[in-house]
């Protein structure tokens, strides 16, 4: 469905994108994981079809996006970062316009409308001024609106950012169903549990650059341990208390705030630390995530 | 082939088909402006309790007040030779409707651009469609034009009634009241499309731009009455030109043909350079 091969996108001096490659297949959701500033969203517009790449090959749909923007747009169902609604119009309203956007009938919109309304459970809605909506409905009437064309690819530019966790699970429900029903998802986060769920695969991105490529659970395996124990001993003693258990697990890395250490058997290491005479303030001994896998590529946490 | 009974209907419509299927790309791109336009007037179609009443109210206030109240002053002095042989409403009516097409269009060409690129970025949920910069350029100078169709009209029908113009010129008049407002409007719109944030640069466009013009374009009183210092005002401003065309039209100066044709021509210019110049400067920031 995508593909692109030195991806490049400078503007004057600075390089947002710095010459990445990665193919997207269909029925796949693929995740852009990073940072702020990483070049998720100038990735993800580039795709879009709305900002041109200044370097590099990217084909979508077998077409070039420079020449044929409009085209390719025509099968995108793109949500932005920033709900973009008509907030003068109703809520239905939204969905209808929208739909104009891409020449579809009124007869088929008619009915596409309330079908949306129903997926994203704003049909009690319906005549509501987009303004007037709460954050979590905002959202989802903007992802309803990204469906209207039912999209061969859907974008999804940080879905949840900014919503409740009650919100955010609904989000991911009904992007499951669209998974499910073969629509090709391309989602960028900064949330590394959003990731997990919802991508088959994701690049990690940091400074305009592909760190690493794979399924979540494959990056974990490759850059994790399976197990991580994370203990705190008070901001001023982590470094101190760090060298004295450096030999426990496979690796440790010491934030700020706490010391991690990974290992395949976090409760073992924890018993050791307390045979030691250390006393951390907390102790929890977790799963490895891709925050880890992150801060192991990048020396960076995701969310500073 | 199956007999479209509500169910069937129903369950048709939730199957996914994709957009390979269901997108005409073709028809979405001949149609695209007015898919914008579609859009732009179900918007202002919020307001048009406050659009009509003022469209409506403008003209009668206008006539009753410098119409009538200054028009029974000018025509008793004797002001009539010096408007062509037309007494003051005559004079007047061509100026009204031009101004009227020219606000109408300022006030589409203002805000409204202003809530695409910046304030619900409706633009950019457009640009993620098949419409492109020139469609939206396109799409909101039509939707302008049929505001300003309706307004403009309503303001002739009144001065039709108050006996200002004849029946047999109203259509030519129209159409050069409307064809300085979209002159004007073009030229407006690409100057907004630069604009980042307000910053009160309407109100200083209101009060530096369209006061003045009103006031030195040979609105009220003819250009030639002016001093000639004063009067490359009127020469540069779309709104004398679109005056002075209906005044023509309407009970036909002593000038004629070529004053028509140099007039349609100043004002073509400005909606060419501004259109060009707002394709240009709305495609870039879609982009960006």
């Amino acid at each position: 469905m995508i593909i692109a091969r030195g991806l490049t996108k400078t503007y004057g001096e600075f390089t947002a994108v710095d010459g990445i490659d990665f193919e997207v297949r269909k029925g796949e959701a693929f995740g852009l994981l990073g940072p702020n500033g990483a070049g998720k969203s100038t990735t993800m517009k580039m795709i879009a079809s709305v900002s041109k790449r200044t370097g590099g090959e990217l084909t979508i749909l077998g077409l070039d996006p420079n020449k044929r923007g409009p085209e390719i747009r025509a099968h995108l169902g793109v949500v932005p970062q920033q709900d973009n609604l008509d907030r003068e119009l109703k809520v239905h309203e939204n969905l209808y316009v929208y739909g104009r956007f891409f020449g579809l009938g009124r007869k088929f919109l008619k009915a596409k409308v309330e079908e949306l309304l129903e997926f994203a459970q704003l049909t009690e809605k319906r005549n509501a001024k987009a303004e007037e909506l709460s954050g979590g409905m905002k959202r989802r009437l903007t992802i309803a609106r990204g469906l209207v064309n039912e999209p061969e690819i859907l974008m999804l530019d940080e879905p949840t950012t900014g919503l409740d966790p009650q919100a955010r699970h609904i989000l991911w429900d009904r992007l499951f169903r669209l998974k499910e029903q073969g629509v090709t998802l391309v989602i960028t986060t900064h949330y590394m549990d959003e990731a997990e769920q919802l991508c088959d695969r994701l690049i990690v991105m940091d400074k305009g650059k592909i760190m690493a490529e794979g399924s979540p659970a494959d990056l974990i395996k490759r850059y994790a341990s399976k197990e991580v124990l994370e203990v705190r001993f008070g901001s001023s003693k982590n470094v101190e208390i760090a060298e004295q258990i450096s030999h426990l697990g496979e690796r440790l890395e010491v934030l700020p705030d706490r010391i991690l250490v990974y290992s395949e058997n976090g409760e073992a290491d924890l018993q050791e630390i307390l045979k030691l005479g250390l006393e951390p303030v907390t102790s929890l001994v977790r799963r490895s995530s891709l925050e880890d896998v992150f801060l192991r590529l990048t020396g960076r946490t995701l969310v500073e | 082939m199956s007999s479209a009974t509500p169910i069937e209907k129903s369950v048709h419509a939730s199957e996914w088909q994709g957009s390979l299927k269901i997108v005409d790309v073709a028809r979405a791109r001949n149609l695209a402006w007015l898919h914008v336009a579609e859009a732009r007037i179900r918007n202002m179609l919020k307001w048009w309790t406050s659009i009509a009443a003022f469209s409506l109210g403008n003209p009668v206030l206008y006539l009753f007040s410098v119409g009538i109240g200054i028009g029974a002053l000018v025509d008793a002095n004797g002001g009539s030779t010096q408007l062509g042989g037309v007494n003051y409403l005559t004079f007047l009516a061509p100026a009204l409707l031009a101004s009227a097409a020219i606000q109408s269009f300022q006030e589409e060409m203002s805000f409204p651009i202003m809530e695409g690129f910046e304030w619900d970025k409706s633009f950019f949920a457009m640009n993620s469609t098949p419409i492109n910069g020139r469609d939206i350029v396109n799409g909101l100078v039509a939707s302008s034009f049929f505001k300003t169709a309706i307004t403009v009209g309503i303001y002739e029908a009144v001065l039709l009634g108050f006996g200002a113009i004849d029946l047999n010129v109203a259509l030519p008049m129209f159409l050069s009241a409307l064809f300085a407002g979209v002159a004007f409007g073009s030229v407006m719109m690409a100057v907004t499309s630069y604009i980042k944030n307000d910053d009160g640069f309407f109100a200083i466009i209101g009060r530096f731009v369209i006061a003045p013009m009103i006031m030195f374009s040979g609105t009220y009183y003819p250009l030639e009455s002016m001093p000639f210092y004063l009067q490359w005002v009127g020469w540069i401003s779309p709104l004398w030109h679109g005056t002075d065309l209906g005044r023509v039209i309407s009970y036909g100066s002593p000038q004629q043909g070529w004053i028509v044709i140099s007039h349609w021509i100043y004002l073509a210019t400005w909606l060419v350079v501004g259109l060009t110049l707002a394709y240009r400067q709305v495609s870039k920031r879609l982009a960006a």
